[in-house]
């Protein structure tokens, strides 16, 4: 008997993964020496579509299995052969993709990619549910915060709070009506460890949800999702019903007088609502606006009664916390920043998709180690973390451990876990005008400083990328940044200056090199380049005129063709479109 | 006029009547029917949940969720996130642009198709990105997100 698992999530549905299944299927129904399962995505999204054997206690992982591939793959297991050269992961020996597990321990995410999501027995098989019941039957509230105090864990979804703590309070807060939300509105642009989560084990965060339901007293729970995420919203839903049916939602858990009912909100759209605050309102059914605090919503949060809120990846710790002790998860990570964190790797880099790694480890370690490095061979320019609330760090500062403290000396921030590697060709200048552009768009309007000031930085950034910065133009942009963050009041505002002060701080050649030379060293930005055909590598093969939109492109067959200047729009089509790399920016 | 069909709405409504705080979930069941929120629909919640329109017009216009006007069959949306930035989403959206002959946000005049700049869609491993109704197209350049949109005119074109 052998069991075929495949990668299932959207990462690996978007690879090609349903054809891949489809096409499983109809080989494959009916014959009773394969199985064939459905999982989350086991975080190699860069292999995709991704499909384990499981023969004889041994797991084979084979990737990139496109459908095209399926009946060769198919033959050679009915045979009991394997195609070696599509193996990525050996069981009996190390490979070229093993350097991507090696420094790998996974805690939160230990299920995913190995159980079927949809299935609560896969979960409770998996030690599912043993937290819960050791909990609920053996543990007071207070047990429970001591354990999860131990365990150091912090708020995984950006500020780095005590999560502990934070059930304190909530438990301590006077009221029987209590509430629990889990945030799973990832609105940071390059990250997707929670959606994995949610795709790839709901089980598990229902179940760390709950605990904490237990430990603070509350009756009713949250799950707001975006609404971006319909798969993660679909497989949380069924999870819920799965888990009510069971006994571990819904009246009387597991036979206690412990009673929890959880709802799945979609969130409508908008960045600021990963602020608690702002959440609540919009929990609510209010415009997403964040409040001042105090009161906290430990003490004022729905309706004004307690509220405890943490982010998807805190819950997903919470049954190991429960189930090994405290203990187990501190042994891992920096004094102050304990256990794993879960990253998604994207951008310039070999290999994209979910680690999740001890606290400590380098950025060079993820970067070369476990990422393969950057695309193309490329060089390693910086990596941004922490989203629009964080800031590029430069590769020379990259043998910084990962821990709260130490990343957020280097001007950015741990952050929820997106980390976006740029190389060469990124210019850094054009990267702080996207991530205020986005600021732009998601500020809520409340606080002056941050409705205006982010806008007036904008167009600054936006003159210096299109050629006609000025002098006074840096000193004028870090002053901005100061008033923003002094005079925002929730988060948002006051870490949007971020991206514009780490690039000012460790790429202030760039925007230099922008204002005072008009070069845009990246080669990036529109107004400071010009596209030009290299003579003796066109061949006269007229695709690139084909493609050009607006003619700029011209030339005969088989002769070199040329690109008129002051008709070209830089729009790179031709370049993309070159089968000789003919075409040069400069 | 002819009276508009609003019992879709009321359907909606009656799914939550009396639960505290649902107008949001209201709102995107309602816009699930046609696409967006048609003016009349907002009217007709406003009155039956008690709630002024101008609030709601509030609520509608604070999420990135919520359209007023309708969108074409096909909604291409183009991740603007991170990872697709700096791996030339700029330049997909120019070329599906040119292809369409309109611009990020605008419908084609036969109402088949809508481009649409999103944050992100969340498959950042697999950047540039571009979402055509539920289906995700990862991995790829101003020339091959051309030929996608091709496809699309050509199945259009033979229905």
């Amino acid at each position: 008997m052998k069991i075929l698992r495949v990668g299932y999530n959207s990462c690996g549905i978007a690879a090609g993964a349903e054809e891949t299944l489809n096409k499983l299927h109809a080989l494959l129904d009916g014959n009773a020496n394969f199985e064939i399962k459905r999982t989350g995505c086991n975080g190699m999204c860069y292999l995709e579509p991704v499909i384990d054997v499981i023969e004889d206690g041994k797991i084979y992982t084979y990737g990139w299995l496109t459908s095209d591939k399926v009946e060769k793959f198919v033959e050679a297991l009915e045979k009991g052969e394997h195609i070696e050269d599509w193996i990525v992961l050996h069981p009996d020996h190390p490979t070229e993709q093993s350097s991507y597990q090696d420094k790998q321990v996974k805690l939160a995410t230990k299920n995913i990619g190995v159980i079927d999501p949809e299935s609560i027995d896969d979960y409770l098989a998996a030690d599912g549910y043993k937290a819960l019941e050791k909990v609920v039957k053996t543990m007071d509230r207070q047990q429970v915060i001591d354990q999860v105090r131990a365990s150091g864990l912090r708020g995984r979804g950006g500020a780095g709070f005590s999560c502990g703590m934070k059930w304190q309070f909530a438990k301590d807060a006077p009221g029987d009506e209590k509430y629990m939300i889990c945030n799973g509105d990832e609105g940071d642009p390059g990250a997707f460890m929670d959606r994995s989560t949610l795709e790839g084990d709901p089980h598990g965060v229902i179940e760390g949800m709950t605990i904490g339901a237990y430990t603070v007293g509350a009756q009713t729970g949250f799950f707001y999702v975006r609404a971006e995420y319909p798969l993660a919203v679909k497989r949380l839903r069924l999870a819920i019903k799965q888990a009510e049916e069971r006994g571990f939602s819904g009246k009387n858990i597991l036979g206690t007088d412990f009673s929890f009912t959880l709802h799945v909100i979609e969130g409508a759209g908008a960045f600021v609502c990963g602020e608690e605050t702002a959440l609540i309102a919009s929990i609510e059914g209010k415009r997403g606006m964040p409040r001042t605090r105090p009161p906290f919503p430990a003490t004022h949060g729905i309706w004004a009664k307690p509220t405890n809120n943490n982010n998807v990846e805190t819950y997903a710790n919470i049954p190991y916390i429960l189930r090994e002790g405290g203990a187990a998860f501190s042994k891992y990570g920096t004094d102050l920043s304990k256990g794993t964190k879960v990253f998604a790797l994207a951008g310039k880099i070999k290999r994209g998709g979910m680690i999740e790694v001890p606290m400590g480890i380098t950025i060079n370690e993820i970067v070369n180690e476990i990422g393969g490095g950057i695309a193309n061979d490329g060089k390693c320019k910086a990596v941004q973390m922490g989203g629009p609330s964080g800031g590029c760090i430069p590769a020379h500062l990259h043998d910084t451990p990962i821990d709260y403290e130490k990343i957020t000396a280097t001007g950015a921030i741990v952050g929820s876990g997106g980390m976006v590697f740029m190389d060469h060709e990124t210019c850094m200048v054009d990267i702080a005008r996207y991530f205020l552009a986005f600021t732009v768009d998601e500020s809520c309007g409340k606080c002056t400083f941050c409705r205006v000031g982010t806008k007036r930085m904008l167009e600054i950034l936006e003159r210096i990328t299109a050629g006609e910065g000025k002098e006074e133009d840096i000193p004028m942009l870090q002053k901005l940044c100061d008033s923003i963050i002094k005079g925002s009041l929730c988060g948002l505002g006051q870490t949007a200056p971020n991206p514009v002060l780490t690039t000012l701080r460790y790429f202030r050649d760039e925007y230099e090199a922008h204002i005072r030379d008009r070069k845009c060293p990246a080669k990036k930005c529109k107004a400071l380049i010009t596209y030009r055909v290299v003579e003796d590598k066109c061949t006269g093969c007229t695709l690139c005129s084909k493609t050009c939109p607006v003619g700029a492109a011209t030339g005969e067959r088989k002769k070199v063709h040329h690109i008129n200047d002051e008709i070209c729009t830089r729009c790179g089509f031709c370049k993309d479109a070159c089968k000789f790399d003919a075409i040069t920016v400069e | 006029m002819e009276q508009l069909d609003l019992s879709y709405v009321d359907e909606v409504l009656d799914r939550y009547k009396g639960r505290q705080g649902t107008l949001i979930t209201v709102l995107q069941q309602v816009q699930a029917h046609k696409g967006y929120l048609e003016k009349e629909a907002l009217e007709r919640v406003a009155r039956k949940m008690g709630v002024p329109t101008a609030r709601i017009y509030g609520v509608v216009t604070f999420y990135a969720q919520f359209r007023l006007t309708p969108v074409g069959k096909n909604l291409i949306r183009v991740c603007h996130g991170t990872a697709c930035h700096v791996q030339n989403a700029e330049g997909l959206t120019e070329a599906i642009e040119g292809e369409l002959g309109i611009k990020s946000g605008e419908t084609t005049s036969d109402r088949l198709f809508t481009i649409e700049s999103v944050a992100c869609l969340g498959c950042c491993s697999l950047a540039p990105v571009i979402m055509v109704g539920e289906k995700v197209y990862g991995k790829l350049s101003t020339d091959k997100v051309r030929k996608v949109v091709k496809e699309y005119k050509k199945k259009e074109a033979e229905q």
